[in-house]
């Protein structure tokens, strides 16, 4: 037999390339069930860096969500209390051109936290509902407290509350929280040429 | 004798030391009103414990420390509490903390103290305490609470207590001051921090432009018998940063990011040194400390024994000050220090020097030129980083190229700055950078576990639905197997008895 194809040339090779696929095709089949992911690690990477308020300004209920609609080819300007920190960072992973924050979704502001005027409150528990994150404690018909450390600022308890008792205060206020600001870069004397010196000292 | 190594870069401003006069001590006038801080420390602030219109005693605790990284405040003098509030304190931000504001009746009362003078019947650990209870917190500038420091924990056993009389930075002559006037304080408190840290060795190190606390001290360890090495080392700038300083006395480095007691070292300031001894032997909490008034624009510089919330303003008119127009007031040195912006703001634990400095001597910084990519910044880096790098980085606010290039390793010295012929403000870059990344840091944190609270909620939720679900699946199943049990449909009876009723109501309305 070996000696028939050895004079089927075209036989062999025709022969040898089908083998040849056939045992990696399998190999690349085994792969794919043994080794497979589960979720979208791009999303993934996405949620990472969005900010889990939680407040659903971009439109989607959560972060989560609002990663899966970036998967899928959604605007990555549309998350106000990331601000252009997380538009660059995403831009980053993306490689794709930063954009300016969509205004249509909101403005970024410093970030806050939710305090409940606790004389007040009525215990109606409607923002302990409303809370993505289970930052609001406490029981029909008694007073509920926020716990400042796990608000996420996203304002989602306002508007259920029927007696107003619920402010944004700022999160990050005081000496504790200051940090130096990077110096002002605007006078660079390098962009004035001698001439314009002597313009300026005359003026 | 030790041999004493190199740093790497550092540089050398010109001292100006003589105008303070080290050596000479005396003590500030007691002011009307004193302000103290519930922050003069690095870590949580102290709680207050009196209340407005209280009646205090030197001494007295005012207010409490909370938790591990906290220290006390006590009454400097007898007075009355007159307010707690927010005030403009000495901080490079200008802004306002809480402070006690304490009105002296000038009898200056104090509680009574009860020391130990024999400290060494007592457990480390019980010492360690009263160093605590005593308010101490580093007395070089820091403000790291000493308690915490002489407690590195069993697994990093020190063997040498390092003081640090390096004192570098120029105009400062409050440490060459102390250890010149209290240097027999001086050795009995090192003496007590070596026992509280069970340290074999003590080095007292001072820079060799003080050669009169180097015999002074000297002097002070023959008397006391004590087998305490003081070591000179050659005058440069930053030999006194704790790395620094470690690495001359012993030509070790502390790793990145580690401290020294992973090498088996506590490094502290003489001043802390003198206030432990103070704290345990003569039983005073720390409620003054010496300051340096110098600059030009003083018409009387010198070193001052001051209360702790004596007003700004007031030692400086103490030292007779001239102020020019637009006078800036320095808090710290020349190199490290901030311009403050308040001169009602307090002298706090921290504050070893003020300075008052004519325009002609220490003119406003000139304008920031473009960086020339000289290279002399790593040169007279003495933690042996890239500035150069550092200051493009900081300015792209990369962040991950910053830890890379170890800038939280950077110690703020501005000898980077100092040498740079663009003049441009490289420390204030690092710090700006340093503050954004613990920012992005506590901010990631917070968004971890925002999003795991998220899911928890949406797992429950769903959970919750699906319960409600299958209670409700099995109610039905329940109505239809009773249905086929009784051969009647419960929900054909109930339809039937809510017509017959209808009815009922539509005859007798």
């Amino acid at each position: 037999m070996i000696a028939a194809l050895t004079e089927q040339p075209l036989l062999i090779a025709l022969l040898a390339l089908l083998s040849l696929g056939g045992i990696f095709g399998a190999l690349l089949g085994f792969a794919a069930v043994r080794f497979r992911v589960e979720g979208n690690p791009i999303s993934e990477q996405i949620n990472a860096l969005l900010p889990q308020t939680q407040c659903g300004q971009c439109g989607y209920p959560g972060c989560r969500p609002y990663s899966e609609a970036i998967t899928a080819g959604d605007a990555i300007n549309k998350c106000p209390p990331g601000g252009e920190e997380t538009i660059q960072a995403l831009a980053d992973l993306l490689d794709v051109e930063p954009q300016p924050l969509d205004a249509e979704h909101g403005t970024e502001k410093a970030p806050v936290v939710a305090w409940i005027r606790e004389a007040e409150c009525i215990g109606c528990t409607k923002c302990i509902q409303a809370c993505p994150v289970d930052a609001i404690l406490g029981a029909a018909k008694v007073m509920h407290t926020v716990i400042a450390d796990e608000c996420t600022g996203c304002d989602l308890c306002l508007d259920p509350c029927p007696v107003d008792c619920i402010d944004l205060i700022p999160r990050k206020e005081g000496i504790a929280f200051w940090h130096w600001n990077l110096p002002t870069e605007e006078a660079m004397p390098a962009n004035i040429i001698a001439s314009d010196t002597r313009t300026r000292d005359a003026a | 004798m030790r041999e004493i190594h190199d740093i790497h870069g550092g540089i050398h401003p010109p001292e100006r030391k003589t105008l303070s006069r080290p050596g000479e001590l005396r003590d500030a006038a007691l002011p009307a009103r004193l302000v103290l801080p519930l922050r003069q420390h690095l870590g949580v602030p102290a709680k207050a414990i009196v209340e407005v219109g209280d009646a205090v005693l030197g001494g007295q605790v005012l207010a409490q420390a909370q938790g591990v990284m906290s220290v006390p405040v006590h009454a400097p003098t007898s007075g009355t509490i007159s307010a707690i509030e927010s005030r403009p304190i000495a901080h490079a931000s200008g802004l306002e903390d809480t402070c006690i504001v304490l009105e002296t009746d000038g009898a200056d009362e104090s509680i009574r103290c009860e020391g130990i003078p024999e400290w060494q019947t007592i457990a480390p650990s019980l010492l360690v305490e009263r160093i605590r209870e005593a308010g101490i917190a580093g007395m070089g500038g820091a403000g790291f609470p000493t308690a915490v420091k002489l407690n590195p924990g069993a697994t990093k056993p020190i063997d040498t207590l390092m003081i640090n009389g390096t004192e570098c930075e120029p105009y400062i002559t409050a440490d060459d001051t102390l250890m010149q006037c209290q240097a027999d304080a001086l050795v009995e408190g090192a003496k007590i921090l070596a026992y509280v840290v069970g340290a074999e060795r003590v080095v007292i190190g001072i820079e060799d432009n003080k050669p009169a606390a180097i015999s002074r001290v000297t002097a002070a360890v023959q008397n006391a018998g004590a087998d305490i090495e003081v070591a000179s080392f050659p005058t440069k700038y930053p030999s006194g940063g704790e790395k620094q300083f470690i690495e001359i006395l012993t030509g070790q480095q502390v790793p990145s990011g580690g401290i020294p007691a992973d090498i088996g070292l506590v490094c502290v300031n003489p001043g802390t040194a003198v206030a432990a001894k103070e704290a345990i032997v003569d039983g005073k909490p720390l409620t003054h400390r010496i300051v340096t008034l110098t600059g030009e624009a003083l018409g009387k510089p010198g070193n001052v024994t001051a209360c702790i919330g004596t007003p700004i303003a007031h030692l400086l008119g103490d030292a007779s000050l001239s102020a020019e127009e637009r006078q800036r007031i320095i808090h710290g040195g020349p190199m490290m220090g901030f311009a403050v912006s308040d001169l009602d703001a307090p002298i706090t634990k921290i504050t070893n020097c003020l300075l008052a400095p004519t325009a002609r001597e220490l003119p406003p910084p000139a304008p920031a030129k473009p960086c020339i990519r000289c290279g002399h910044c790593a040169e007279a880096c003495p933690a042996s980083l890239l500035p150069q790098q550092l200051y493009w980085y900081a300015r792209a606010k990369d962040h991950e190229q910053l830890s890379e290039h170890r800038l939280l390793d950077c110690i703020e010295c501005g000898a980077c700055a100092y040498v740079c012929p663009s003049q441009i403000p490289l420390v204030q870059y690092y710090r700006a950078a340093k503050g954004q990344m613990r920012d992005s840091e506590q901010e990631k944190r917070r968004s971890d576990n925002s999003r795991e609270r998220f899911e928890a909620r949406q797992t429950r939720l769903e959970a919750e639905a699906l319960a409600k679900e299958a209670k409700r699946a099995a109610r039905k199943a329940a109505a239809q197997e009773k249905a086929a049990q009784d051969g009647v449909d419960p929900i054909q009876a109930a339809i039937e008895r809510a017509q017959a009723r209808k009815i009922e109501q539509g005859e007798t309305p």
